[in-house]
């Protein structure tokens, strides 16, 4: 793979990237060797950590800081970038090799109007004439798909949408015509739907141009849609290379396979539980209750007419806002409501409604019969007990100087519940519940990672034996085999403990992995809802069909 | 442990270890007696008996010196423990607080600030009377002003932490989210300029003591050695020359750990 053809633009030969920092050494790249053929997708997939975006920033030497090339060859289009002055570098960067950055937010100059900001660079390599780049520029807004693209380039980034900002900057690493474009997690900023367009335009561009593409991302699904080529990576090593076709349909690899396994937009089926413990329920924590020969209402959550309004002020002016407009919706016990949507849509404001975080304006949340939606102080600390949340981001939600065993027993401290040696005891078994290894229990949150912390947010929302688990994205800042491995632990304790859960998520591939019920949000309406299997298979609202089409890895095997 | 590789830190440890050794143990240290004075041996250079030399009353310099540290250092420390307690205290209230309360706590602390600390001092000390004590009270209110909006800006940027929220959906009550929560997780920028601190306290109390507001003679604080020595400067001028420097040099120490501290955090 490593001898350069005629047919290959960029060939990288035995690379090896280290990070050295007060004295360590971690090797990020171990020795990578592969080649990007001519007018070809080449996808990077890996996990975070996997060494993919140190690949990427090292082909044009801008590591950050403590990163250095310590082997191999860089060979594009004849030279080796490599040993390559930096002068000389500075010419290929942005002329004959293009970037698609990560985030669209902070990647163009608030100051400056998208128009000119193409323009600059257009000047700069093309060196083209004031008036001449000017026009180019639109030419180039156009072709990228902005609307009424004269008007926008006019525009401060600010006055854009995310989507809008990526194809700027799609239009920008094109801008003059390079031969390769690196593209690093160019849409996980990104809503589902406006990832696929933002994908549509990168891929169409790259053909019609020819342009080679090296494709950084953590998602095997839009790697499988949109590359020619696969380059699977591990911990800074390749563990696989081949046509997206062979490395989905026979992976090798038993990594691979593993990822294959759990990318969400591949598989379809709702996960079934692993295992059912014959434990009883009150032998896990100390704050269970008993249930009680009482008859409960076989509804635990039902919301009706839910409906908050945010005032916006901008520059003085009060806008209002509707983020949930008079939503329904019930729960049946012991089992998974899904809400789905993009972001804004009013998914997390109802979920947080539904909490007792945010209060309502009107409307009203029943739980098991009770009416919650006014409940106040140590009536609706009481309720917590039952209602537990698990937050999205378990790198904030996570008090970073406690350890995991006072994080987990923490609630049972607050309502009093058992002795120090009883809680310390059920911080065992709550740890043991979540697969944990207990000798986790002394670490800070810091030293975990993120998989370990969610599961440590997920034990502490069961200390208390809630009934109700409210997960606001629970797995969207997890890698995907993080992911599957979450979502399995979830639906194993909601067969284990009864729970039931209010689901909320942008991501239908996962959803579809966890619900009973789904319903779709959009701008603040709740514009469909239906049971998993039916709503999935036959949408009746177009936004539910683009939604499912949003989901990469529909169109190959 | 890298800290260890760089020879001014070690050198300011070194210092600063002795310092509090001689604070703690004066009597292994001095030579002589700090307060009776051998009348022949009046203003005498420093020599081999007397190290840093003798005052007009012939009492030996270094003995006053290695006397007056716990005088100066006890009274800075205290000034910096009650800076850091007010503030932490107000800082917290009003960050945590917050709306009316905050405003009004934070303009009078915004006059605190604007007035020079070593005036404030002088206003408390003019109020409460002469003496180390009052003069460490003066300084370390001086220096609340500081302390509490440091205390204050974590505490706002903490309280709209996700954990902080996620805490009260566990059914945590106030006050515990307060002190299990909000103070620790405040408190390390804090700690870091008390730390900072503790040199300029040094300075302003020897600053007063030398205005003759602090400890009174016979005490040998060492911003009192160093104003005693003014009359004798063009004959004995070891009297102001070496206490000073001895302040200069355990100021820098104090400054360079406490800078250490701050970048390691």
């Amino acid at each position: 793979m490593t001898t350069q053809t005629s047919t290959d633009l960029l060939t990288v030969g035995d690379l090896v990237v280290d990070y050295g920092s007060r004295g360590e050494t971690t090797h990020a790249v171990r020795g990578v060797s592969f080649a990007v053929p001519r007018g070809a997708i080449v996808a990077i997939v890996g996990e975070s950590g996997s060494g993919k975006s140190t690949i990427s920033q090292s082909l044009v030497r801008s590591l950050p800081a403590g990163g250095s090339i310590v082997a191999g060859s860089i060979v594009f289009d004849g030279r080796d970038l490599a040993q390559l002055p930096e002068r000389a570098l500075r010419r290929i960067r942005g002329a004959e090799i293009g970037f698609v950055p990560q985030d669209p937010s902070n990647s163009l100059n608030p100051l400056l109007r998208v128009g000119e900001q193409i323009a600059e660079t257009l000047r700069l390599h093309k060196k083209l004439s004031r008036a001449d780049a000017a026009a180019e520029a639109v030419r180039i807004l156009d072709e990228v798909g902005i609307p009424n693209p004269a008007a926008r380039a006019a525009q401060f980034p600010h006055e854009l949408s995310g989507g809008m900002k990526q194809r700027v900057l799609i239009g920008m690493a094109w801008a003059c015509s390079p031969q390769l474009v690196i593209a690093d997690e160019p849409t996980s900023a990104l809503d589902v739907t406006v990832q696929r367009h933002v994908l549509d335009r990168l891929e169409s561009l790259a053909r019609e141009r020819g342009t080679s593409v090296l494709l950084v991302t953590h998602d095997l699904a839009v790697a499988a849609d949109r590359a020619d080529l696969i380059i699977v990576m591990q911990q800074g090593r390749i563990v696989e290379t081949g046509t997206a076709r062979d490395v989905l349909g026979t992976p090798s690899h038993a990594y691979t396979r593993e990822l294959v396994a759990a990318a969400p937009g591949l598989s379809s089926a709702r996960l079934v539980p692993s295992v059912v413990s014959a434990e009883p329920r009150e032998a896990l924590t100390l704050g269970f209750r008993p249930g009680g020969p009482v008859e409960r209402p076989e509804t635990i959550l039902e919301v009706s007419d839910l409906t908050k309004t945010f005032v916006l002020r901008t520059a003085g002016v009060a806008e209002s806002f509707t983020a949930a407009d008079r939503i329904s919706f019930e729960i049946p016990r012991g089992s998974t409501f899904s809400i789905v949507g993009e972001s804004g849509s009013g998914k997390t404001t109802t979920a947080r409604m539904v909490a007792r975080i945010t209060d309502a304006d009107s409307g009203s949340i029943r739980f098991d019969g009770e009416d919650i939606t006014a409940l106040r102080g140590e009536g609706l600390r009481q309720l917590r007990r039952r209602i537990q949340v698990v937050y999205q981001n378990p790198f904030g939600s996570l008090d970073p100087t406690m350890s995991v065993t006072r994080i987990v027993t923490e609630p049972l401290r607050a309502f009093g519940i058992g002795s120090t040696a009883q809680r310390a005891e059920t911080a065992r078994a709550l740890l043991h519940a979540v697969r944990l290894d207990p000798s986790l229990a002394e670490r800070r949150p810091t030293q975990l990672s993120g998989g370990q912390r969610q599961r440590v947010a997920i034990a502490r929302a069961l200390a208390l034996g809630p009934e109700l688990l409210v997960l606001d994205e629970p797995v969207s800042a997890l890698d995907v085999s993080v992911q599957e491995q979450i979502l399995q632990l979830l639906v194993d304790l909601q067969a284990e403990f009864g729970l039931s859960y209010l689901f909320i998520s942008h991501d239908l591939g996962v959803i579809r992995q966890v619900s009973d019920r789904i319903a779709v949000m959009q701008r603040g309406v709740m514009v469909e809802q239906g049971a998993a299997r039916i709503l999935l298979a036959n949408p009746t609202e177009q936004y539910t069909r683009e939604l499912l089409e949003a989901i990469p890895g529909r169109r190959r095997p | 442990m890298r800290l260890l590789r760089q020879p001014g830190i070690v050198l300011s440890a070194l210092v600063i270890l002795l310092t509090v050794a001689v604070m703690l143990w004066p009597t292994l240290f001095a030579t002589h007696d700090p307060y009776e004075g051998v009348a022949v041996d009046r203003l005498q250079g420093p020599n081999g008996t007397y190290l840093f030399g003798t005052d007009h009353l012939g009492r030996d310099l270094y003995s006053r010196v290695v006397y007056g540290a716990f005088l100066s250092l006890a009274s800075a420390g205290t000034a910096v423990l009650v800076g850091v307690v007010v503030g932490a205290v107000v800082g917290l209230l009003s960050g945590f607080v917050g709306g009316r309360v905050d405003f009004v706590i934070m303009r009078f602390v915004d006059v605190l600030i604007a007035v020079p600390s070593i005036l404030l001092a002088l206003i408390v000390v003019a109020s409460l009377g002469f003496g180390p004590w009052a003069v460490a009270l003066g300084v370390g209110l001086g220096a609340a002003g500081s302390f509490t909006r440091i205390m204050r800006s974590q505490v706002v940027r903490v309280r709209n932490e996700e954990y902080v929220e996620a805490a009260r959906t566990l059914g945590v009550r106030w006050p515990s989210i307060l002190f299990s929560h909000i103070l620790p997780n405040s408190a390390r920028p804090v700690i870091a300029y008390a730390a900072l601190e503790l040199g300029t306290a040094i300075l302003a109390v020897s600053a007063l003591s030398f205005l003759g507001f602090g400890a009174q003679p016979p005490e040998p604080e060492w911003g009192a050695l160093v104003s005693a020595g003014r009359d004798f400067v063009s004959t004995a001028w070891w009297l102001s020359v070496i206490p000073g420097i001895v302040i200069l040099v355990i100021v820098l120490a104090v400054n360079r750990l406490a800078r250490a501290i701050g970048e390691n955090r």
